[in-house]
């Protein structure tokens, strides 16, 4: 049987587990007079019940969908011993797989891989059933040993509670693992890349050109992998971003939250939210196509040379993007400030604006750093508008009139397209992407405590 | 109201409502929450240099009315207010007058401590900063320091201003705000069931202060506790569902109430 059709069964059953679980808490409960006897809601024998037919059948199918290939595969591979090359091993154990699901016609292959893809095809059938008969087995058997636990002293809540608490002690560190995971994955791809290209090269070098050549003796087969450029890019476009955001997101929250009569707020608030609701192509084609024109016309009238892809176009559409992030949180934590503080500013003769720059924004403060933080993660992510209209051109500069590139632009060119995975020129991608990790997690740090050390804590 | 017909409550109130050193006088107050009357027509006089108490069961409109007396009901969407409130004869709902000013006259200090997340310094000097009170920084320091004293809370603080007012104890946070609120030198302190969160020592000190502070100044203060009303305050004014009933020297009321209400509600039947 399929995975997904076992996957149905297992949770038919526990429903099933549920109501008869249900239903014999109240045939015991019957002849004690009433449920108040039980020692737990008739629904904590019910949802024990449940938990007992799915909770191990799942457990068991996730470790074997997890493990049974690569034990198959090993097992297959036996007659193969004569293949050592990684490359080659997997070559011939894709065309074993790819013969025995049908995708390759067996036709022409030799009688090893025929035999090998037969026996395969027949493993994976016993297998099949195997995993069948066995989730069905564990259900029934985890459900009736729950199932005849049942009892008025039997402790259902506490039991209940407990396998709650571990689900969702799971779930946290699934979110923390897969983190670590990618960490892990960037980190050693990164080091592949700083045997090859030193690292201070890397850090400190000025000078962007990741294109290696396929022949040694080639023109410039080196590239150079200096990453300065790449980083005072996305700095000075995230830079031109915050600019814009913040002053227009943080006003229009105070105005939001302390001005606007709350009709207003109601609609006008959703609205402002639409635009972080606009895909970032779209923003991107409004920088390239009406912002970035705008801007040269702009310039050339001052008598400026301004690029016709450049870092103030690109930085100004992100701004406009990420402006709802800070005005929307911004608005929320002001809102959240106590009405006691204001009230005790305006008692004092304070105006309302003395009174929100005085004593509302400073106690709104930590809320406001986390929007504009969040804003800032935002813009330095931030890839497509760039790509449309910031350009490619890795030019070290501060000038936001000239092109620039960032960081994840350039990871997105090392990446796609045809790519040999263990080229300098690829691997570099995971080093960018290390460095940036470092960098926003270094600006996160730094934000983090100058909140702590400036907030104002009202209780 | 429904209750009217429950209760004979009459149109007009008893006892000594106004007085010749006149620092307040409300004349026929309407007080109104969108459509619901919360005061109905309260004319009273709070004199110079008095300690008003205001008791009543609650929703009576007592604290409703203390607010309106520096127009801290501006705040609260709805509230409207009907008649003539002055203070040394000028109309404080006037379009001319002008609410900083008169907060800055009228200061008030609140049923929760509201202590602002600042510094203990900060506190006290935040209101001298925004009405620029203080010339120099020696001056601040004088100002907050003889605030301080004022509330009696100098001794306490004294070598911890510049940490924040939040971490002081319930009364000493209370005691902060009345040094913050005195720190702009006003005519008249409000006082909105200033000991509702505190324990008896704290209140003890509390009310110490407000004997003392009404040497300088008029004082009206809202309370729960007839015993506080009847230790600190030299009038007390009685209000019921929005009216108010009697308005005499504290020790009348206290001893010979003129209406059987205020009877009722000081011997406990009600409230």
């Amino acid at each position: 049987m399929q995975a997904s059709n076992l996957l149905f069964i297992i949770i038919a059953l526990a429903v099933f587990g549920y109501f008869s679980g249900y239903g014999r808490s109240l045939r015991v409960a019957k002849p004690l007079g009433s449920i108040s006897k039980l020692h737990s809601l008739p629904s904590y024998y019910a949802m024990q019940t449940a938990i007992w037919v799915a909770l191990p059948a799942l457990l068991l199918m996730a470790v074997w969908l997890l493990a049974a290939d690569s034990i198959t595969h090993a097992y297959i591979m036996r007659g193969f011993e004569q293949v050592t090359a990684t490359s080659d091993y997997n070559l011939t154990l894709n065309r074993i797989i790819n013969v025995a699901s049908g995708a390759l016609p067996g036709a022409g292959q030799s009688a090893e891989i025929v035999a090998a893809a037969e026996q395969l095809q027949q493993i994976g059938a016993t297998q099949q059933w195997a995993l069948t008969v066995l989730v069905l087995t564990l259900c029934s058997a985890g459900g009736l040993w729950s199932w005849q636990r049942i009892k008025a002293d039997f402790r259902a809540r506490a039991a209940v509670e407990g396998m709650l608490q571990k689900f969702l002690l799971m779930s946290a560190s699934l979110a923390i693992l897969t983190t670590l995971g990618i960490v892990l994955s960037v980190l050693f791809e990164s080091i592949r890349f700083f045997s090859t290209v030193p690292i201070t090269e890397f850090v400190f070098g000025t000078s962007w050109s990741p294109q290696t050549a396929i022949r040694v003796d080639q023109i410039g087969s080196s590239g150079s992998f200096g990453a300065v450029p790449l980083f005072t890019g996305t700095l000075l476009i995230s830079a031109i971003a915050m600019v814009v955001a913040v002053p227009v997101g943080l006003m229009s929250a105070i105005y939001l939250a302390e001005y606007a009569s709350p009709k207003f707020r109601r609609s006008a608030k959703p609205l402002l939210e639409i635009l972080a609701g606009v895909p970032t192509v779209v923003y991107g084609f409004f920088a390239a196509l009406t912002v970035a024109p705008l801007i040269r016309d702009l310039g050339s009238s001052f008598g400026l040379d301004v690029a016709a892809e450049s870092a103030l176009a690109a930085g100004s559409v992100m701004g406009i993007m990420i402006i709802p992030f800070i005005s929307s949180l911004a608005d929320d934590v002001i809102t959240a400030v106590p009405q006691s503080m204001r009230d005790g500013s305006l008692a004092m003769g304070a105006t309302q604006s003395e009174t929100i720059r005085n004593v509302v924004i400073p106690a709104a403060l930590p809320g406001i750093v986390g929007g504009i933080l969040l804003a800032a993660s935002r813009a330095i992510g931030e890839t497509m508008i760039v790509v449309m209209a910031a350009g490619m051109a890795a030019n070290l500069t501060a000038n936001p009139l000239d092109a620039v590139t960032t960081v994840t632009v350039q990871i997105v060119t090392l990446l796609t397209g045809d790519q040999e995975f263990d080229s300098a020129k690829t691997l570099a991608a995971f080093a960018l992407g290390l460095m940036l990790f470092i960098v926003t997690l270094g600006l996160n740090f730094l934000a983090l405590r100058i909140v702590k050390k400036y907030r104002e804590q009202y209780d | 109201m429904a209750n009217d017909n429950e209760r004979p409550i009459p149109g007009a109130s008893v006892g000594e409502q106004f007085q010749d050193n006149a620092r307040m006088s409300m004349r026929n107050v309407n007080i109104f929450y969108g459509e619901k009357q919360a005061i109905f027509d309260v004319s009273l006089d709070i004199g110079q240099n008095q300690v008003m108490a205001m008791i009543g069961p609650s929703g009576c409109g007592k604290s409703t009315f203390l607010r309106s007396l520096n127009r801290m009901n501006d705040t609260i969407e709805g509230c409207r207010v009907e008649g003539q409130i002055a203070m040394d004869g000028q109309n404080l709902y006037d379009e001319k007058l002008d609410v900083v000013e008169l907060r800055a006259r009228v200061g008030m200090v609140f049923q929760k401590p509201n202590p602002f997340p600042k510094s203990i310094y900060d506190n006290v000097a935040y209101g001298p900063k925004i009405h620029g009170l203080a010339e120099s920084r020696v001056d601040l320091d004088e100002m907050v320091e003889s605030s301080l004293r004022k509330a009696s809370l100098w001794n306490e603080v004294k070598d911890r201003l510049h940490q924040p007012g939040t971490g002081l104890s319930g009364g000493q946070q209370q005691r902060l705000c009345i040094a913050r609120a005195i720190a702009v030198n006003p005519e008249v302190i409000l006082m909105d069931e200033p000991c509702s969160a505190l324990d008896p020592i704290a209140t003890a000190k509390i009310e110490e202060l407000i004997e003392e502070l009404s040497e300088n100044f008029t004082i009206a203060i809202v309370t729960h506790s007839m015993q506080q009303a009847a230790r600190v305050s030299h009038r007390t004014a009685y209000f019921h569902l929005g009216r108010l009933i009697e308005v005499n020297p504290t020790e009348q009321v206290f001893t010979m109430p003129e209406h059987e209400l205020t009877e009722g509600y000081i011997t406990g039947r009600f409230g």
